[in-house]
């Protein structure tokens, strides 16, 4: 094979020195070891991502309208998703929905940056310091297995039904996956890449800039995704149990719909929810493949 | 008196100097005593083969010298040069580019910002891989990432005011994975760093016939405690061939003993 190349590359008129001839040859050699580009279509792509989704929203929705077809219960408690999306659809036009929205955001937003700026400073302590390491490597990990509700007692009688409140179980909730994702990343930075580093001559600042924190990044990244789903499941238990005022979010429109026994606006709510924690979980989805893509973690 | 007049220029005389040096692994129960009172001298600007079986503790030893382990016992004296090593893997960074890997260790070397580029398009053109600076690690082969780390090993012996007089270049198989014909034209390149750049060089190598084809001293090491067997000097002009008689004659004569040395352990 690789004498074919050669000769092909041989073919065009001699002009250069045998330098030149030499280095052609070696250019052959690295094009047949790289081979063609296997970039699959974005169009293929996208199809053979999606299909698997919407056949399992078709399988979800056959299955709640065979429960509703059962007459397990009656139509007004029970709605079927016939009923159901109209009534989504008139809300998704309605203003105090998007308000609701708004609000709910704002709140998950806020607390899961500052999940993120409480879980890289005590990450990154904690992965500096080995007494830290000691003294609270296990702690985070199981504050990352208690049931964020739980917190919500202690958190309404230090900051009654405030935000600060729903804020505080949200950071509780989150910080300690994002905390977690950069010790772990830290932690397995190769040894070899460290030496590589040693050699370089990288040390303090320059070493977390050049090599600790980018060879971490994925593993970060993958407690950032896990920290969300913690902020998203808290925020929500916080909503419903912390109603403020006349604030308006979607933790209230739901235990308002709950109060109204309008159940078909209770699972418009359900849905809404749902859609958004699926939309920001894809999100950092396609971040996380970016990222290992580009460090050639993928296989 | 005369012992440290004596010894004041032979102090000069080795850019690395090791004196009885052993390395060991493990704890007390599972001791592995890798180097055994190794001792060596490398003249500036020499090119030196080490060459021993699988396992005989060159990595280690490269790894003694480069300062990323503490010897057991004996001393190290590099007289403070500056030392660069190019590892057995290619150890890139594989979140950036290949440009990019050898210019983060020119910025490393002082190099300024907007010479950095250049230099490392130089290097890559050196090691025939001009075409492949904005590729990541992994998107190449073996071979070229080999390639790669040695023009990041060659970054590393350069810096700002050009003095490269006196690094020392530590390379542990830098060759291992490429193909013949990549390999010769290494070899050639690697010379002519080293003569260009006035460079002192400790390299390792399974391969005999590498080892007298660069080195101007080959230097043999038992396994199991390593140890210097023998040092061969290779009195053959450059630039050789590593396919020409003086060349495979020597390699013969060395292989022979470096069988013998294999041999001790399977008695
Ligand atoms: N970190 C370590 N801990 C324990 N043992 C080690 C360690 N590093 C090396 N060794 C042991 O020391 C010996 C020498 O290893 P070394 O890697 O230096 O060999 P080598 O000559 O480079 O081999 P090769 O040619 O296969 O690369 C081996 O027996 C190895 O098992
Ligand atoms: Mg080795």
């Amino acid at each position: 094979m690789a004498h074919d190349t050669t000769s092909r590359h041989d073919a065009p008129p001699e002009t250069g020195a045998p330098g030149d001839r030499l280095n052609r040859e070696l250019a052959g050699l690295d094009a047949l070891e790289l081979g063609g580009g296997t970039g699959r279509r974005l169009l293929q792509r996208t199809w053979s991502a999606a299909w698997p989704m919407a056949a399992a929203v078709v399988i979800a929705l056959a299955a709640w309208q065979a429960v509703v077809w059962s007459g397990w219960k009656e139509p007004w408690v029970l709605p079927g998703p016939r009923d159901t999306f109209p009534v989504l659809w008139d809300q998704v036009a309605s203003s105090r929905f998007w308000k609701a929205v708004a609000l709910t955001m704002q709140r998950a937003i806020i607390g899961f940056a500052m999940s993120i700026a409480v879980g890289v400073v005590v990450g990154g302590l904690v992965s500096q310091f080995r007494v830290l390491r000691r003294a609270f490597g296990s702690l985070i990990t199981g504050l990352q297995t208690m049931p964020s509700i739980a917190w919500f007692p202690l958190a309404i009688l230090l900051f009654k039904l405030s935000e600060s409140a729903i804020l505080f179980v949200v950071v509780l909730g989150a910080a300690p996956s994002i905390a977690n994702g950069l010790i772990a990343g830290v932690d397995y930075t190769p040894p070899i890449l460290l030496r590589a580093g040693k050699v370089m001559g990288l040390r303090g600042l320059n070493l977390y800039r050049h090599l600790v924190l980018p060879a971490s990044l994925p593993s970060f990244v993958a407690g950032l995704k896990q920290g969300w789903a913690f902020a998203w499941r808290s925020l929500m238990a916080g909503e419903l149990l912390v109603i403020i005022g006349s604030t308006t979010s979607l933790g209230v429109l739901l235990s308002q719909a709950r109060e109204l026994n309008a159940t078909a606006d209770m699972i418009s709510y359900m849905i809404v929810i749902l859609v958004i924690g699926i939309l920001i979980d894809q999100l950092f989805g396609v971040l996380d493949r970016a990222i290992r893509g580009r460090w050639g973690l993928e296989d | 008196m005369t012992e440290a007049v004596t010894a004041a220029p032979s102090r000069t005389a080795a850019a690395v100097r090791l004196r009885g040096v052993s390395k060991a692994f493990g704890s007390a129960k599972t001791r592995l005593l890798a180097l055994d009172q190794v001792s060596l001298d490398v003249a500036p600007g020499e090119f030196v083969c080490l060459l021993g079986a699988s396992g005989c503790g060159k990595s280690t030893l490269l790894n003694l010298v480069a300062g990323l382990d503490k010897v057991s016992a004996g001393t190290i004296d590099d007289g403070g040069a500056r030392v660069a090593l190019m590892f057995q893997e290619p150890a890139l960074f594989p979140w950036l580019t290949v440009t990019a890997n050898i210019e983060l260790a020119l910025k490393m070397r002082g190099v300024p910002r907007p010479d950095r580029r250049p230099r490392a398009a130089e290097l890559l053109d050196s090691v025939h891989l001009a075409g492949f600076a904005k590729k990541r690690p992994h998107q190449l082969s073996g071979g070229m990432r080999q390639r790669v780390a040695l023009a990041r090993a060659l970054a590393l012996t350069v810096d700002d005011t050009d003095a490269t007089q006196g690094t020392v270049l530590l390379m542990d198989e830098p060759f291992g994975a490429l193909d013949a014909m990549t390999r010769d034209l290494l070899h050639d390149e690697i010379e002519r760093v080293w003569r260009d750049r006035g460079l002192t060089v400790l390299f390792v190598t399974h391969n005999v016939r590498e080892a007298v084809r660069l080195g101007d001293r080959v230097v043999l090491l038992s396994s199991r405690p390593g140890r210097v067997v023998e040092e061969f000097p290779v009195p053959m002009d450059r630039p050789r061939r590593i396919d020409s008689p003086e060349v495979a004659s020597l390699a013969a004569t060395i292989t022979d003993r470096l069988r013998e040395e294999v041999g001790r352990h399977g008695a």
